[in-house]
C-alpha cells in the first residue's frame, strides 16, 4: 500500500475542511496539507445551503444578543464558553470570506444586507439571495485554489483513522478511480466530514451525508457526544424532501393547517403577527424544533392537508409577490415549481418536517480538539456543543469556518510537540483497512443486500427516532440497529471492480450510518426528559438536574456501546423557559 | 485490474452532424463566405473602375448575366441571415446596466436593427434608387 | 400519483472487462413526477447494483449528476421523466474520459479552473478590522451571474470547440474569470489577461453559444466569452493605435 507523507490531513473538504485547508496553508507556507474528499470539493453539501449564515454586524445588534439566541435556542445544552468564543468569531469569519469574495447581498450603500431567521431576536443573517451555503462554498473552493501546499486528494474515501501510542497519526483512504489503498501518514488529522441526515429516508441532506467521518473517529475511540439530537427542519418538499429555507419565512411567508389557520399561535408562538410582517422570534420565526414539533400535534388533530405525497401543512408566500420573491427566494420558486408543480408567487406550498441536521457529533472542545490526541473535528460531523438540543438556521454555516479554522489552529500547535512516528507500527494498522477490505470483497457466502439493509435502517430510525420518541418505540430501535449492524457482517457485495465501484461505496457508508444510529438510538433512549429536538412522550418535561448534561457515547466493538455523561458548561446564562411569544409572555 | 479510462474521439470532420445547434453554427459559419466572395467582388469592381471607363463597363457588363444575379440573390440572403445573427449576438455581447437593472437583451438588438434599417435607406437614398 | 414504466438504455462501461462501451436496457417503473436520477437509483437499488454514477444533492445545485440524456448535456436530478415520452437513453458527458459506466474523468476541466485564478487579487488589501469592500447591489448584479455555475461541466459536453481542441480553457472556466473580473473588489485582470486573451483562451472561441443553452443555472458563459473579446479587443486598440499606448 502506497504511503503519503503529510503534516496535516483534512477529512472533507466541505466548508469546514476548506476553511481548516486555507488558515493552515496562511499560517505556515511550509506545511504539507492532505485535503482528502470523497466528492470533488465543490460538490459537498455545503452547496445546498440555503438560507445565510449569523453574525453581528448591525449597530442595534450585539454579542450578548446573540449569545442569548442561541444558548436559549439550544435550550441550554451549548457549553457558553464555546458560544462565546464563537459569536465574538462569527463576524471576523464573514467578513474574511466577504475579503475572499463571497457575493453577499447589499445594502444601498454598499454594506452587506442581513436577513431575519427563526429563533434570532436581530436581524444578522448575512446572506447570498438564497444559495448562501453555495457561494461561501465555492468562494472557499476558489480562495484555496491559490495555495500550492493544499494537496487535493479528490475522490479518495476516507476508511479508518491510524492510531498508535495514544495519538491520532493518519488515515486509510481509497482512491475511489483506481480502487487502490493509501495509507497517509500525518503528525495531525482533522475530520470534517459532515452530518448524517441519510439515516434518515425523508431527508434534505444529500446522498454523501452518511456519518463517514463520526463512525470514523468513533470506531477509533473517540466518543460521539449528543447524537439523539436530531434537527428537523419544518419546511420541507414532501416529495423529494428538498429544503425550502427558513428565509421563506424570514421574509414573511406564513405557515397554515387546512383551515387557514395559522397554527403556530396554538403552540406558544402567539399571538399572531400581521401576515407579510414576520416579528423576530415568534410566530413563523420560532425556532426550529417547535415548529416542527407543531406539525406533529396538527397531524394528531387531523388539521394537516392530504396530498399526494402525504399529510402536509402549507407555506403560503403569495402575499410577498412576484419581485420580492424572485429578488430572495429564487431557488425556491424554482423548486417548487419544478419538483411540485406550485408556483409559489400562486399558491401556498404544501410541506412537511424533514430530518436536516444533527446537533451531535465527534465530541470537541473549544479548541476543535478531540479526546483522542491529533485528532480534531469541525463543521457538522463535530459536536463542540455551540447548538445544543436545538440549532438555530445560520449558526452551522459560520460554525464551519470559526472551528475549521479553530481546529487548522490547534493542529499546528499540536504539531509542534509531537514526537517522531513510528512508521510500522502504523503500517501494521493501516493493513487492518486492507484486510478488512479484502475480506468484503472476498466474501461470497451471504444473502443481506445494502438496499435492503439500508431500507430497513431508514424506516427504524423514522418510526422510533423521529420528532416524538418513546421508550417502547426506542428500546425497539435499539434492538433493531443492534441486529442491522449484525447483519451488516454478512453483506455481499454485487460488484467486485475496482474502478469506481459504488456498490462498494454505498456499503462502507452503510457501516458508517449504523454506527451513527446506534449512538443516536442509545442516547434518545437514555435520555429521559425532553429538550429542543429530543422529545420524549413519557418525559415530556425538561429535566435540568439528571439531564443538564451532554451524552457522551463510546464504541465497544460488536457489544453494545458504553454511555457517559459530561457536565455542561455554563458561564452565565442560567437555565430559563424559553419564550417564543414575542415578548408577550 | 485499476483505471483504463475510454477515450471517445470526436470525428474531425463530421461532428457537426452530431447536433441540430451545431449544423445551425456551421450555416452560420457558411454563409460568412458569401458576405466574404462579396467583398471580393467590389474589390474587382474598384479594380475595374481603375482601370478605366471600359474594362468598368465590361464589370457591369458581367454583373447582369444569370449566373451573377444569382450569386447576388444568394449573398444577400446570406448577408441577410448572418446580419441576424450577427445583431441577436450583441445583446450578450454588449450588455448595459441602466441603474440596477440590466437594459432588455432585445431593446439592444432591437437597437442595431433600428440603426440597420436607417444606414439602409440611407444608402438606397444615396444609390439614387428615389 | 401516475406511475409508468420507464425504460432506460444506459452506456456501460467496465475497465476491467471491456475496451469499448455498450448499451444496457432497463425497465423500472417509475412515478411520472420523477427526475432521470430516480429512475437510475432505482435501477440500482432493485435491478442491477453494478451500475455507477455520481449524485449527491438531488437539487441540481452540487454538479454532480451531469450525463448525456437523449443527446443533449442535463443535470439528471434536473430532468423530468414528464417531458420524455419514449426510451431514455444515457451516456456519459461527451468530451470527457470515462472511468466507467456514467462517470466521467474531469481533471482537465479542475486543473483549468485553477489557471484563470479564480480568487481576489488585490494590490492594497484592507484589514478584516476596517470592515468589508463596499458593493453596491447595482455592483453586486454585474457578476452575480456568473458567479453561480455549480461546475457540473455540461457546457464542455457542450461545446464543439473544446471537443476538438483540448487546450481550450473553456466555457465554465473563463466565465469563471470574467466573474472575478467584473467584481468591484478585485484588481486581478491583468494577470488572468494572460491566460484569458490568448488563442487557448477567449480567441478559441467561435460564438457556437452551445454552452448557454445547456447551463441549467442560465450562467450564460457565452455572453461572458464574448464580453471579454470585446473588453481584450479595446486592450489591443488602446495600446496599439492610441499614442502613449493608452496609458
Ligand atoms: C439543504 C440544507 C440547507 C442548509 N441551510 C443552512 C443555512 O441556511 N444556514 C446554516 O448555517 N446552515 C445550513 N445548513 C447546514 C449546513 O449547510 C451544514 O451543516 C454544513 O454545510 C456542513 O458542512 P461541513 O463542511 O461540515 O460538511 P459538508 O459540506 O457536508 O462536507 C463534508 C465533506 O466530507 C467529505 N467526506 C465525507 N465522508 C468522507 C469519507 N468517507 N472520505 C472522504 N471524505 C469524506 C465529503 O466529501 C465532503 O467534502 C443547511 C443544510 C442543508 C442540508
Ligand atoms: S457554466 Fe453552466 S454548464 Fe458550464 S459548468 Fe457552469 S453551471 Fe455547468
Ligand atoms: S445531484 Fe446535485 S446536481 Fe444533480
Amino acid at each position: 500500500m502506497e504511503t503519503i507523507q503529510t503534516d496535516v490531513a483534512i477529512i472533507g473538504a466541505g466548508g469546514a475542511g476548506l476553511r481548516a485547508a486555507i488558515a493552515l496553508a496562511e499560517t505556515d507556507p511550509k506545511l504539507r496539507i492532505a485535503l482528502i474528499s470523497k466528492v470533488y470539493p465543490m460538490r459537498s453539501h455545503t452547496c445546498a445551503a440555503e438560507g445565510g449564515a449569523a453574525g453581528v454586524i448591525k449597530p442595534d445588534d450585539s454579542f450578548d444578543i446573540h449569545f442569548d439566541d442561541t444558548v436559549g435556542g439550544g435550550d441550554w445544552l451549548s457549553d457558553q464558553d464555546c458560544v462565546e468564543y464563537f459569536v465574538h468569531e462569527a463576524p471576523k469569519e464573514l467578513l474574511q470570506l466577504e475579503h475572499w469574495g463571497c457575493p453577499w447581498n447589499r445594502e444601498p450603500d454598499g454594506s452587506v444586507a442581513v436577513r431575519p431567521f427563526g429563533g434570532m431576536k436581530k436581524k444578522r443573517t448575512w446572506f447570498a439571495a438564497d444559495k448562501s451555503g453555495f457561494h461561501i462554498l465555492h468562494t472557499l473552493f476558489q480562495t484555496s485554489l491559490q495555495f500550492d501546499s493544499i494537496k487535493r486528494y479528490d475522490e479518495y474515501f476516507a476508511l479508518d483513522l491510524l492510531v498508535d501510542a495514544g495519538r491520532c497519526q493518519g488515515l486509510t483512504a481509497m482512491d475511489m478511480r483506481s480502487g487502490q489503498l493509501r495509507q497517509f501518514h500525518a503528525r495531525a488529522v482533522i475530520i470534517a466530514g459532515g452530518g448524517a441526515g441519510r439515516m434518515f429516508p425523508f431527508t434534505t441532506n444529500g446522498a454523501i451525508k452518511t456519518g463517514d467521518g463520526m463512525a470514523m473517529a468513533y470506531r477509533a475511540g473517540a466518543p460521539l457526544k449528543d447524537m439523539e439530537f436530531v434537527q428537523y427542519h419544518p419546511t420541507g418538499l414532501p416529495n423529494t424532501g428538498s429544503l425550502l429555507t427558513e428565509a421563506c419565512r424570514g421574509e414573511g411567508g406564513i405557515l397554515v393547517n387546512k383551515h387557514g389557520r395559522r397554527y403556530l399561535q396554538d403552540y406558544g408562538m402567539g399571538p399572531e403577527t400581521p401576515v407579510g410582517q414576520p416579528q423576530l422570534k415568534t410566530m413563523e420565526l420560532g425556532p426550529r424544533d417547535r415548529v416542527s414539533q407543531a406539525y406533529w400535534h396538527e397531524l394528531q388533530k387531523g388539521n394537516t392537508v392530504t396530498t399526494p405525497w402525504g399529510e402536509c401543512v402549507l407555506l403560503d408566500m403569495r402575499h410577498l409577490g412576484t419581485k420580492k420573491i424572485n429578488e430572495r427566494l429564487p431557488l425556491v420558486r424554482e423548486l417548487a415549481e419544478s419538483y411540485l408543480g406550485v408556483d409559489i408567487v400562486k399558491d401556498p406550498v404544501p410541506i412537511r418536517p424533514v430530518v436536516h441536521y444533527m446537533m451531535g457529533g465527534i465530541s470537541t472542545n473549544t479548541q476543535a480538539a478531540t479526546p483522542l490526541p491529533g485528532l480534531f473535528a469541525a463543521g457538522e460531523c463535530a459536536c463542540v456543543s455551540l447548538n445544543g438540543a436545538n440549532r438555530l438556521g445560520s449558526n452551522s454555516l459560520v460554525e464551519l469556518l470559526v472551528f475549521g479554522r479553530r481546529a487548522a489552529l490547534s493542529a499546528i500547535e499540536h504539531i509542534e510537540k509531537t514526537p517522531a512516528a513510528n512508521t510500522a507500527a502504523l503500517e501494521a494498522c493501516a493493513d487492518q483497512t486492507q484486510q478488512r477490505i479484502r475480506a468484503l470483497f472476498s466474501r461470497t457466502a451471504g444473502t443481506e443486500s445494502v438496499a435492503g439493509l439500508r431500507k430497513e435502517m431508514m424506516t427504524t430510525m423514522e418510526e422510533h427516532a423521529g420528532i416524538y420518541r418513546t421508550e417502547a418505540g426506542l428500546q425497539a430501535a435499539v434492538a433493531r440497529i443492534h441486529e442491522l449492524r449484525e447483519r451488516y457482517r454478512r453483506v455481499v457485495l454485487t460488484d467486485r471492480t475496482n474502478v469506481y465501484n459504488t456498490d462498494l461505496f454505498q456499503t462502507l457508508e452503510l457501516g458508517s450510518m449504523l454506527d451513527c444510529a446506534e449512538a443516536v438510538t442509545v442516547g434518545a433512549l437514555a435520555r429521559k426528559e425532553s429538550r429542543g429536538a429530543h422529545q420524549r412522550l413519557d418525559f415530556p418535561e425538561r429535566d435540568d438536574k439528571n439531564f443538564l448534561r451532554h451524552t457522551m457515547v463510546y464504541h465497544q466493538g460488536a457489544d453494545a456501546p458504553r454511555i457517559d455523561y459530561l457536565d455542561v458548561v455554563i458561564t452565565r446564562s442560567q437555565p430559563g423557559i424559553r419564550d417564543y411569544s414575542g415578548g408577550h409572555q | 485490474m485499476s483505471r483504463k479510462p475510454l477515450i471517445r474521439e470526436v470525428p474531425p470532420t463530421t461532428w457537426y452532424f452530431r447536433h441540430p445547434r451545431y449544423l445551425r453554427y456551421m450555416s452560420r459559419e457558411i454563409t460568412s463566405l458569401f458576405v466574404g466572395a462579396y467583398c471580393v467582388l467590389l474589390v474587382c469592381g474598384l479594380g475595374a473602375l481603375a482601370d478605366g471607363k471600359e474594362s468598368y463597363e465590361a464589370f457591369l457588363l458581367a454583373l447582369q448575366s444569370p449566373l451573377s444575379i444569382a450569386f447576388h440573390v444568394a449573398a444577400f440572403i446570406a448577408a441577410l441571415y448572418h446580419a441576424t445573427t450577427w445583431f441577436n449576438a450583441t445583446q450578450v455581447a454588449m450588455p448595459i446596466q441602466i441603474g440596477e437593472n440590466f437594459v432588455p437583451g432585445s431593446w439592444i438588438s432591437g437597437a442595431h436593427y433600428v440603426v440597420w434599417a436607417l444606414l439602409s435607406v440611407v444608402v438606397i437614398l444615396l444609390a439614387g434608387v428615389f | 400519483m401516475k406511475e409508468r414504466l420507464i425504460r432506460l438504455e444506459v452506456f456501460r462501461y467496465n475497465p476491467d472487462t471491456d475496451t469499448e462501451g455498450h448499451y444496457q436496457h432497463y425497465e423500472v417503473s417509475c412515478l411520472e413526477e420523477w427526475v432521470v436520477l430516480d429512475a437510475l437509483n432505482k435501477v440500482k437499488e432493485t435491478l442491477d447494483p453494478t451500475l455507477n454514477f455520481r449524485w449527491s444533492c438531488h437539487m441540481a445545485v452540487c454538479g454532480s449528476c451531469g450525463m448525456m440524456i437523449n443527446g443533449e448535456p442535463r443535470l439528471a436530478c434536473h430532468t423530468f421523466l414528464r417531458n420524455y415520452p419514449g426510451t431514455i437513453r444515457v451516456e456519459p458527458l461527451v468530451h470527457f474520459p470515462v472511468e466507467r459506466d456514467l462517470v466521467t474523468a474531469p481533471d482537465d476541466f479542475m486543473e483549468k479552473l485553477k489557471r484563470v485564478k479564480p480568487w481576489i487579487i488585490r494590490k492594497d488589501k484592507q484589514p478584516i478590522e476596517q470592515g468589508e469592500y463596499r458593493q453596491t447591489p447595482k455592483e453586486l448584479l454585474r457578476f452575480r451571474q456568473y458567479a453561480m455555475c455549480i461546475n457540473c461541466t455540461l457546457c464542455y459536453a457542450a461545446c464543439p470547440e473544446y471537443g476538438l481542441t483540448r487546450h481550450f480553457i473553456g466555457p465554465a472556466a473563463l466565465a469563471l474569470a470574467h466573474r472575478y473580473n467584473q467584481d468591484s473588489r478585485d484588481q486581478g485582470r491583468d494577470e488572468r489577461q494572460e491566460v484569458v486573451a490568448t488563442k487557448e483562451g477567449v480567441w478559441e472561441c467561435t460564438f457556437v453559444g452551445a454552452c448557454s443553452e445547456v447551463c441549467p443555472v442560465h450562467v450564460d458563459p457565452a455572453s461572458a466569452l464574448q464580453q471579454m473579446k470585446i473588453a481584450s479587443s479595446f486592450d489591443w486598440i488602446k495600446e496599439h493605435l492610441l499614442p502613449g499606448g493608452g496609458k
